[in-house]
């Protein structure tokens, strides 16, 4: 037993690389053993496509020839992939109010990595989220029309852009610091934000003064920059979708701004749970 | 003996809430000093300065001689911290939990993994190591929460009420798992309400209340200062409570003391069980009827009363403080 309490001789410090794996395969095995996250991440939308899909599908019109599917599932994706990242704001929480953070913060141990680790591993469950999604897409008739450039360059959009808003979900679940309240903070606002867009619907179907707002929603231009990323050219402009240069160039900049934002000041409120 | 813990007039406010309010302390190396006091004293306050996860508004706190706040990395390395609730991960296994928190601390792989095993054998845990730490009991959960702390061999380790909310029996064990550590001369500082507890398990003892210290020495210094533990008893005819004054005075420690409304006679006394088979029999043979006798050992809530002259806040009066205090789960964690 005396043994047990020489001092710590190997023990050197913190490595933030090392540190940030260690912990994101710690959350990797949560998404394994708990899949209810990975479940309920994925019925939802699930039942958002055959929702939209074959109940209201029928009834909103997007473009002279039907097609509501290819429509559609790009705005599933980035809803899908909003809520995902929105959910890593939960499991921070969740590490604050089991004291699991205090006992790393305890260890010498590179702080950051708490972040790092799970800011990766929730990446990799969008993946997985994703790969499901996509699945479901195609099995409701869903197809790529713009070639694997079109493909590859809108899915990292999504990706980029879900991972931008994830640090708002991390620094709601630093805030609120209980499961409870990350669970509707980290939420509630992503419902405005996806339904008054382009997500499910034309913008010129609503009334000017929703317009206005979702016009310029970012979940708006991303969806419709991942249109004209992945849908044939047709195809986008029969729904209308505007031209993918200033699209883009607005999902970019919301993407940075959102990160150059929050990420500091994430990483300022971990800091200062100290003061 | 050098002091493994130094600290030193130390000041935390929240708003307007001052935590610690000129705190002082010190830990003689390969010593046990129980912190005790009620809910709010500032406890939890202290070790979460020392173990750097705080910063004291003012005041010095030194770990192995190094400032908390000047190298909070190297104080890292020195402790192991088990705070007021089990930080574990509940998704991963025992053993699992035990590894990542070794390789965290930089050790190889292998090093880890038998690190993990000698805690769990330690800990009684192996059966339940490959277990998802979620379907342990509250006392496994503990002890899988000191298993951790132990990881890295820390010089000092800081106990947050290692035994609030267990119930007896996991108390029991838990007492026997800190009193290993003790016996092999580990610096620690645990904080409890329980006088019991700290009498059973600490060297010396700081009651704190309000933020600083209200007074200092061993379990047995203040137990005196509030009369020790006392025998009690309450005869049936109030016509006999001479002569079982006299039966007390003459197993008693001191002079017994009379209350002649509620015929009850208080004698302070040593021993417990003793005693007590003593009193029956010598009552018995003189013919006094009991209806009630009772050893009183005093509690955290006599001591304070005898500090301060004012019971302790927010301690509920307690007939069994050793089982009770099981649903306190409220607590300053920030
Ligand atoms: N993060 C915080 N923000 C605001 N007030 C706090 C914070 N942490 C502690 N306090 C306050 O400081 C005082 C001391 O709290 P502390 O948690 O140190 O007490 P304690 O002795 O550990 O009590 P308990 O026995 O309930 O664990 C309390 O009044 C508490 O409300
Ligand atoms: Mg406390």
């Amino acid at each position: 037993m005396t043994d047990l309490l020489e001092p710590a001789i190997d023990a050197r410090r913190g490595n933030l690389l090392a540190d940030s794996w260690l912990m994101t395969t710690r959350l990797l095995k949560q998404i394994v053993r708990v899949p209810d996250l990975l479940v309920f991440s994925t019925i939802q939308p699930i039942m958002f496509v055959l929702l939209f899909r074959y109940v209201f599908g029928g009834a909103i019109v997007v473009g002279p020839h039907g097609g509501y599917v290819q429509y559609l599932m790009p705005g599933i994706f980035v809803q899908t992939l909003l809520f995902n990242g929105a959910a890593t704001g939960i499991g921070m929480a969740d590490d604050l109010q089991k004291g699991l953070v205090d006992r790393f913060r305890s260890m010498p141990i590179a702080r950051s990595a708490l972040l790092v680790g799970r800011s990766i591993s929730d990446l990799i469950r969008a993946l997985l989220v994703f790969a499901i999604m996509l699945i479901v897409g195609v099995l409701t008739g869903f197809r790529f029309g713009d070639g694997w450039g079109g493909a590859i360059g809108g899915t990292l959009l999504m990706f980029g852009f879900a991972f931008a808003f994830s640090w708002i979900g991390i620094m709601i679940g630093l805030v609120v610091k209980t499961v409870e309240a990350a669970q509707s903070a980290g939420f509630i606002w992503l419902f405005p934000l996806t339904f008054a867009s382009s997500a499910f619907v034309r913008t010129d179907t609503m009334p000017s003064w929703l317009r206005g707002f979702a016009d310029h929603n970012p979940v708006t231009v991303v969806v419709n920059s991942v249109r004209r990323l992945y849908l044939s050219p047709t195809n986008s402009r029969e729904f209308g979708v505007p031209a993918l240069g200033s699209q883009l160039l607005q999902a970019l900049l919301w993407l940075a701004g959102v990160l150059l934002v929050f990420v500091p000041l994430s990483v300022r409120r971990f800091r200062r749970m100290s003061r | 003996m050098t002091d493994a813990v130094v600290v030193e007039s130390l000041v935390k406010t929240f708003g307007t809430t001052r935590a610690l309010d000129g705190l002082d302390l010190t830990v003689p190396e390969g010593s046990v000093l129980g912190l005790l006091g009620p809910n709010g004293a500032g406890k939890t306050t202290a070790v979460r300065v020392l173990s750097t996860l705080l910063v004291a508004d003012s005041g010095r706190a030194e770990v192995c001689g190094v400032d908390v706040r000047r190298d909070p990395v190297r104080v890292r390395r020195l402790i192991g911290l088990t705070g007021q609730f089990a930080a574990i991960d509940d998704y991963l296994t025992g053993r699992e939990n035990l590894v990542l928190f070794g390789r965290l601390f930089h050790l190889s792989r292998s090093a880890a993994a038998q690190r993990a095993d000698e805690l769990l054998e330690r800990f009684e845990l192996t059966d339940a190591a490959s277990r998802i730490a979620k379907t342990y009991s509250g006392g496994m959960r503990r002890r899988l929460d000191i298993a951790a702390s132990l990881i890295a061999r820390p010089r000092v380790i800081f106990l947050d009420e290692p035994t609030t909310g267990l119930d007896p029996r996991s108390r029991l064990s838990m007492w026997d798992v800190i009193r290993d550590l003790v016996r092999d001369g580990t610096t620690m500082l645990l904080t409890t309400q329980y006088l019991e507890e700290a009498d059973l398990l600490a060297s010396s003892i700081a009651v704190i209340d309000a933020g600083h210290v209200i007074a200092r020495g061993t379990s047995d210094e203040l137990k005196a200062s509030v009369g020790g533990t006392r025998l009690e008893l309450v005869v049936d005819h109030a016509e006999r409570l001479a002569i079982a004054a006299d039966v007390l005075e003459r197993v008693g420690d001191g002079p017994p003391s009379i209350e002649q409304s509620d015929r009850r006679v208080t004698v302070p006394v040593t021993s417990g069980a003793g005693v007590l088979a003593e009193v029956v029999r010598q009552l018995d043979g003189a013919g006094v009827g009991i209806s009630d006798l009772a050893i009183r050992r005093p509690t955290l809530d006599d001591v304070f009363l005898g500090l301060t002259g004012h019971r302790a806040a927010e301690i509920e009066a307690d007939p069994e403080p050793a089982v009770a205090g099981a649903d306190h789960r409220d607590g300053g964690r920030s």
